[in-house]
């Protein structure tokens, strides 16, 4: 199958395009995650989102209608998790742990007191890029668009903050304004990401593209873009490789990140010691 | 020049219950070099953090250049340096240009967008400092003392009125200790700027500070250090050869 005959696809196009979009979101909210050891967030929204999702499937919610109602339950989820940290006295990872385990607790009580989407609500578990529709696209374009702009009015404050917290608060900025915004955008980045790699791979969408970026970056803005173009490439690489091969995409996707991954730590290494 | 830099009055701070600053009473006026001294657990750090809103107080008030805290917005006229960065992660991915230009986000408002006049104070503070053939540099490649010269730089780059330093050469070499003193007693003498210290280091901030603050929970001494060489009630705080170690070097 040529290049061309797989572009000719309508879902393929969607998927690529829906995949591209996600990706660069994951990418760049990435490295503002990994530096801030703030990682296992976009596992802890993934379980939530499972929760979520089986809500939705409970009331009978589907496609376009099921992503927009899992919304706020996510975004109340992320600033559950600030405030927790804040408020509870309890370090961020055993927040983020607790309203994790509610989620998933939520999706199997759910799936198990209604019975009967079990099929559909695991499918959610590993995603399929490929059955983006295009309703679900223009979702995620209007999405992207959102978080992109709230990346860039507070690049510089997010920044300042990921660099060290007490400087940028020292500097008159609003920190906690800044984390809010950061874990709800993040918060947004995961429902959409549920559709290209499912719940349980969002994490590595979030986390591997940045730290392959961390390899080879020598400056936070080259950071930034390279871990965007990191994330894009692997996705295209991803969803191409999976439909010729008639692979998962989710699992693909990962697996590809890995190698690249993998690829950055030892041209760093042999850059360090030729 | 008679602006109080900085006034404290009656400051009280504790953590659970425990009171680590007591009724804290001093100004500083503008152009002063204090240095803030006292054993470890007096509360020094506990007030510097207070002054930076980075901690609230009990008790007390605090004005900043003339401003009582709750109204204080000219963040970018106060520069800060830590001891370190909190969390400091060597890997992280920023060069030197970028970290001393984060210094100016203090006096921009949202969107805190950077211009020409912000990448003409990092050159200008960079040169100043010695530090421009590094500027592309990796934060985390560079050695301890160098690292203290680029926050340095980033706490200067918008000449500030007061520069407080939480203990910055703790992690330094002797040499590298001396050269920055003396870099921060220029600044100090040729931009007026006022500066508060806290050190270990008595006996090397007498050669420099223009005055000592001595806490140990609450103010044990505050004034010139003439009046801290001339004191007899000093030297029975001190000791003889404490108060003459401080003295001698100054």
């Amino acid at each position: 199958m040529n290049l061309n005959e797989m572009l000719s696809y309508g879902f393929m196009q969607r998927a690529l395009v829906g995949g591209s979009l996600i990706a660069i979101l994951c990418s760049v909210l990435g490295v503002f995650l990994v530096l801030r050891r703030l990682s296992l967030i976009g596992d802890g929204l993934a379980h939530v989102t499972f929760g979520s999702v089986a809500l939705a499937l409970f009331f009978r919610l589907h496609s376009v209608y099921m992503t927009l109602s899992i919304i706020p339950v996510v975004l109340a989820s992320a600033l559950g998790i600030l405030k927790l940290a804040q408020k509870a006295r309890i370090y961020g990872d055993a927040a983020i742990g607790m309203v994790s385990a509610i989620g998933i607790a939520t999706g199997v009580l759910l799936a198990s007191v209604a019975g009967g989407f079990n099929v559909d609500l695991f499918s959610y578990l590993f995603g399929n890029i490929l059955s983006i529709s295009s309703s679900e696209l223009c979702i995620a374009a209007a999405l992207f668009v959102i978080v992109i702009a709230g990346v860039i009015m507070f690049y510089n404050e997010l920044f300042a903050s990921t660099f060290d917290e007490e400087l940028a608060k020292s500097s008159g900025l609003n920190t906690d304004r800044i984390n809010t915004v950061l874990v709800l955008l993040t918060a947004l980045t995961v429902v959409l990401a549920m559709k290209v790699v499912g719940i349980m791979l969002i994490s590595a969408l979030l986390i591997l593209p940045a730290v392959s970026a961390l390899q080879i970056a020598k400056g936070f803005k080259t950071a930034i873009v390279s871990a965007a173009g990191i994330g894009v490439a692997t996705v295209i690489c991803g969803i191409s490789l999976s439909f010729v091969m008639n692979l998962p995409t989710g699992a693909t996707i990962v697996l590809i990140n890995f190698i690249v991954f993998l690829c950055a730590f030892a041209a760093r290494t042999l850059l360090r010691h030729p | 020049m008679n602006e109080k830099a900085l006034s404290v009055r009656n400051l009280c701070a504790g953590y659970h219950g425990s009171e680590v600053l007591q009724d804290i009473s001093f100004s500083v006026n503008a152009g002063d070099y204090v240095g803030i001294c006292g054993p470890n657990g007096s509360g020094k750090s506990t007030m510097i953090k207070i002054i930076l809103q980075l901690l609230a107080p009990t008790s007390g008030e605090v004005s900043v250049l003339g401003t009582p805290q709750a109204s204080f917005r000219d963040w970018h006229r106060i520069g800060y340096l830590p001891q370190g960065l909190q969390f400091f992660n060597p890997h992280f991915p920023a060069t030197v240009d970028e970290v001393i230009r984060l210094g100016r986000l203090s006096a921009k408002k949202f969107p805190r967008r950077f211009n020409r006049d912000d990448a003409w104070a990092v050159d200008r503070t960079m040169e100043w400092m010695g530090i421009s053939h590094i500027r592309g540099a990796m934060i985390g490649e560079l050695s301890g003392g160098l690292r203290q010269r680029v926050l340095l730089a980033r706490a200067l780059v918008n000449d500030p009125a007061l520069l407080v330093m939480d203990e910055p050469t703790t992690a330094l070499d002797p040499e590298t200790r001396e050269s920055f003193y003396k870099l921060i007693f220029e600044m100090n003498r040729e931009k007026q700027c006022t500066v508060l210290l806290v050190t270990h280091d008595t006996a090397t901030i007498g050669k420099y500070a223009s005055h000592l603050l001595y806490l140990d929970k609450k103010v044990v001494f505050y004034g010139s250090f003439d009046d801290f060489c001339n004191s007899s009630e000093m030297t029975g705080f001190f000791g003889e050869h404490g108060q003459h170690l401080v003295c001698h070097r100054h």
